[in-house]
């Protein structure tokens, strides 16, 4: 296994506080303090002149489609688009095909991401049989299979009843429930944000209560169970307050907020163009804003992509009938700097945290860390080299990205996985 | 000013200026329609195919008329006997009639955006017939080529639009027609399917008939659709009618010289009394024949025709 010293980084590792200049030393697969002379002299060098070097970025909401929509994205694919965007772990959503509702699936899945993966990919199980709604899932026997924690990611669990018991079996094994927030009573046929833009488009809206009110549920669950519930893709400005109240009472909730949460509203849809289109929908300014706040004062604990693969013929589609979601994991770190640095001011560490040590915190994972002795999973990036995003060039198998054609800044230069360079030069090694 | 749009697709992205050379172009052609040959060969040799993918009788054969009196060969499809219900999709199809040699596709469509998808790709003319619950140009134009025959001009002028809005593409038509021509524009309706942000629209929202309705020179009724009913958007037909329906008392808060409109189907003694419906202040079947006339004014010009060519100098 190679040696790696690498020069001149600014190195920013918010677990330990740190960001200055330096090196870093990467041997065995782990970084270390120092190296011995006769090391030193065997390390392969790496000139990180004028790169940030930190820890491998996590990704807690992809989709990576296999088992069974493989035509969209496969755990080769979607793993190679997470090293070109500096991840290092991502964890995998449950509603594949068929859906991860049981061990055997997940054991599938761990199968492929063994065989094929370049980063670290973490499955998830399903809380009901199906996704349905209707009946708890193994959660015991997927725990033990391998899952981070139990999401019906798009088919928010309806029954409040279920929910709760969801939250006091999972509870037993420390697992986390995930959920994506959405009263689907209120959201029958919506397209898209409910408000001036739905009105003036005649397309059906999906209003913010929809999911404010599961939000509202979940921190009540959450209280009464004492379970960890992380709420998906924060995208209303009264959920973000909802949220607030709730932490500051102690509720063990957390919240994650998409890069294109935080960088469009629903101005966007002005064409109907239907990458534009997600669940939950692209909102307004006012949305926009309470989300960017909520991350500032640490009410929405990290950022994820909920990368959503979609062919070109899906999405090529009326409005109405196109899928819901977007490519995240090869744009999200120039999208998240330009919205949170260089617009909103945060400190570059601080944003290292919401995609590192934060993510891992939340599902308890040994990563997000530069640590001497942990796992060298480590991303080097350009903070302000421009480059066009070419999605369709890209590693994800689909193109589905707002951000096709985009001229971006910051830019992963190298990506490393256990000590071993997965993406270097534009390229997967 | 020449004509230089290919595509009719919104009322929105009309300037006042376009809306005007439609109108002009009507009126000419209005006059054919009153002739004992009521055919022109402005569009000989050209072939348009009406892609109907949701219902309409009335459109459909206003459309299907204004092409045949301008010379046109028509051929119409609908959602039935189209290779959508075979899964093909809308890009699929829209090629196709295409490449079979139409020089023009006038869509109608379940979902909002449809026209202006096929424009993208098409480089032939897409009339847009009506697009989910977005727009319906030549409903709008129609519309308002109607009111401007009967009051010279909008400007001012206080025109209500009544029942469901929400769901309604000829609403939105409208209210941009009508907002462009300088009309005083009111939504009415239950607060259910008249949603405040129609106000970021240029038009005032009410829920109150009596002051909404008083003096208003224009009343357009909508159609209410009883599957709103279910979806919980008001309680009964019943009390629909009871709280808006328009009937012999109610008009009479309106100007005396009002007119009464509808884009049908009525539903007679639901959202309009039948005797109204019938009555001397009804414009409901001038709409109709007047749809003709604006759609071959559609037509003409959005196949390279211009106004100058149909409208006498004097005009």
């Amino acid at each position: 296994m190679s040696t790696y010293w690498i020069q001149n980084a600014r190195i920013i590792d918010p677990a330990a506080k740190r960001d200055a200049l330096g090196d870093l030393y990467i041997s065995d697969g782990k970084f270390v303090a120092t190296l011995s002379a006769a090391a030193k002299k065997r390390a392969k060098k790496i000139d990180a002149t004028g790169l940030v070097a930190c820890p491998g970025l996590i990704d807690v909401h992809v989709h990576f489609r296999e088992p069974g929509q493989t035509h969209k994205e496969t755990i080769a694919t979607g793993s190679r688009a997470a090293a070109a965007g500096g991840f290092t772990t991502v964890v995998c959503m449950p509603n594949t095909a068929p859906v991860a509702d049981n061990a055997g699936t997940i054991q599938l899945i761990n199968d492929s991401v063994r065989r094929d993966a370049v980063v670290r990919v973490l499955p998830t199980g399903c809380i009901t049989v199906g996704m349905k709604g209707a009946a708890l899932a193994p959660i015991g026997s997927l725990k033990r299979a391998g899952v981070v924690a139990i999401t019906d990611d798009g088919d928010c669990v309806q029954s409040n009843e279920l929910m709760r018991r969801a939250c006091e079996y999972a509870k037993m094994f420390d697992l986390p429930i995930m959920d994506h927030c959405q009263d689907h009573s209120m959201t029958v046929g919506a397209v898209m944000n409910e408000g001036v833009m739905s009105t003036r488009l005649g397309l059906r809206g999906w209003p913010n209560a929809a999911e404010d009110l599961i939000v509202a549920r979940n921190a009540i669950l959450s209280e009464h169970t004492g379970a960890h519930i992380h709420l998906q893709h924060i995208s209303s400005r009264h959920s973000v307050d909802i949220i607030r109240r709730a932490k500051a009472r102690g509720v063990k909730i957390t919240a994650e907020a998409t890069p294109h949460h935080i960088a469009l509203t629903d101005e966007s849809l002005a064409t109907y163009d239907t990458h534009f289109k997600m669940n939950p929908p692209l909102r307004t300014e006012e949305d926009r804003r309470a989300i960017i706040a909520g991350l500032r004062d640490g009410t929405i604990d990290i950022i994820a992509t909920d990368h959503a693969p979609h062919t070109d013929y899906e999405k090529d589609k009326e409005f109405d009938f196109a899928p819901n979601g977007i490519l995240g994991l090869e744009t999200a770190l120039p999208v998240t700097l330009a919205i949170l640095v260089r617009q909103e001011k945060f400190k570059l560490p601080f944003v290292i945290d919401l995609l590192t040590r934060r993510p891992a915190q939340l599902l308890g994972l040994p990563a997000g860390t530069l640590a001497a002795g942990a796992a060298a999973d480590l991303c080097l990036f350009n903070p302000n080299e421009d480059w066009a995003y070419d999605a369709k060039a890209g590693f994800s198998k689909s193109s589905n990205s707002p951000w096709h054609g985009a001229t971006l800044t910051g830019r992963v230069k190298t990506t490393f996985v256990a000590g071993k360079i997965v993406f270097a030069q534009g390229k997967i090694l | 000013m020449p004509w230089t749009r290919r595509h009719l697709l919104t009322i929105e992205e009309l300037s006042l200026a376009e809306i005007g050379q439609i109108h002009a172009t009507a009126t000419a052609f209005k006059k054919i329609l009153g002739r004992s040959v009521k055919k022109v060969p402005a569009l000989r040799g050209k072939t348009i195919v009406n892609l109907f993918l949701e219902p309409s009788t009335r459109t459909r054969m206003a459309f299907d008329m204004a092409a045949k009196r301008l010379s046109a060969d028509v051929i119409s499809l609908d959602g039935a006997s189209s290779s959508t219900t075979k899964g093909e999709t809308l890009r699929d199809t829209a090629e196709n009639i295409r490449a079979l040699g139409a020089d023009m596709i006038i869509l109608r469509h379940a979902a909002a955006g449809s026209p202006l998808y096929l424009s993208k790709f098409l480089d032939i003319p897409v009339i847009n017939a009506g697009d989910g619950a977005h727009e319906h140009p030549t409903q709008g134009l129609l519309d308002t080529f109607t009111m401007l025959e009967h009051l010279g001009s909008l400007k001012g002028r206080k025109v209500v639009i009544l029942g469901d809005i929400l769901f309604s593409r000829v609403a939105r038509s409208n209210i941009h027609a009508l907002t462009k021509l300088g009309a005083a524009v009111t939504l009415v309706g239950p607060s259910t399917l008249v949603p405040h942000w129609f106000t970021d629209l240029g038009v005032k929202v009410s829920h109150d008939l009596r002051s909404a309705l008083a003096d208003a020179e224009v009343v357009m009724l909508l159609r209410i659709q009883h599957e709103r009913q279910s979806s919980g958007h008001f309680p009964s037909l019943g009390e629909y009618t009871s709280m808006f329906g328009l009937n012999k008392t109610r008009a009479s808060w309106l100007n005396p010289k009002a007119i009464i409109m509808h884009p049908g189907p009525i539903n007679r003694g639901v959202e309009i009394d039948s005797e109204l419906a019938d009555g001397d202040r009804s414009v409901i079947l001038e709409q109709v024949t007047n749809g003709i006339a604006v759609r071959m004014a559609v037509l003409f010009l959005c196949s390279g025709g211009q106004p100058e060519s149909v409208i006498p100098a004097s005009a």
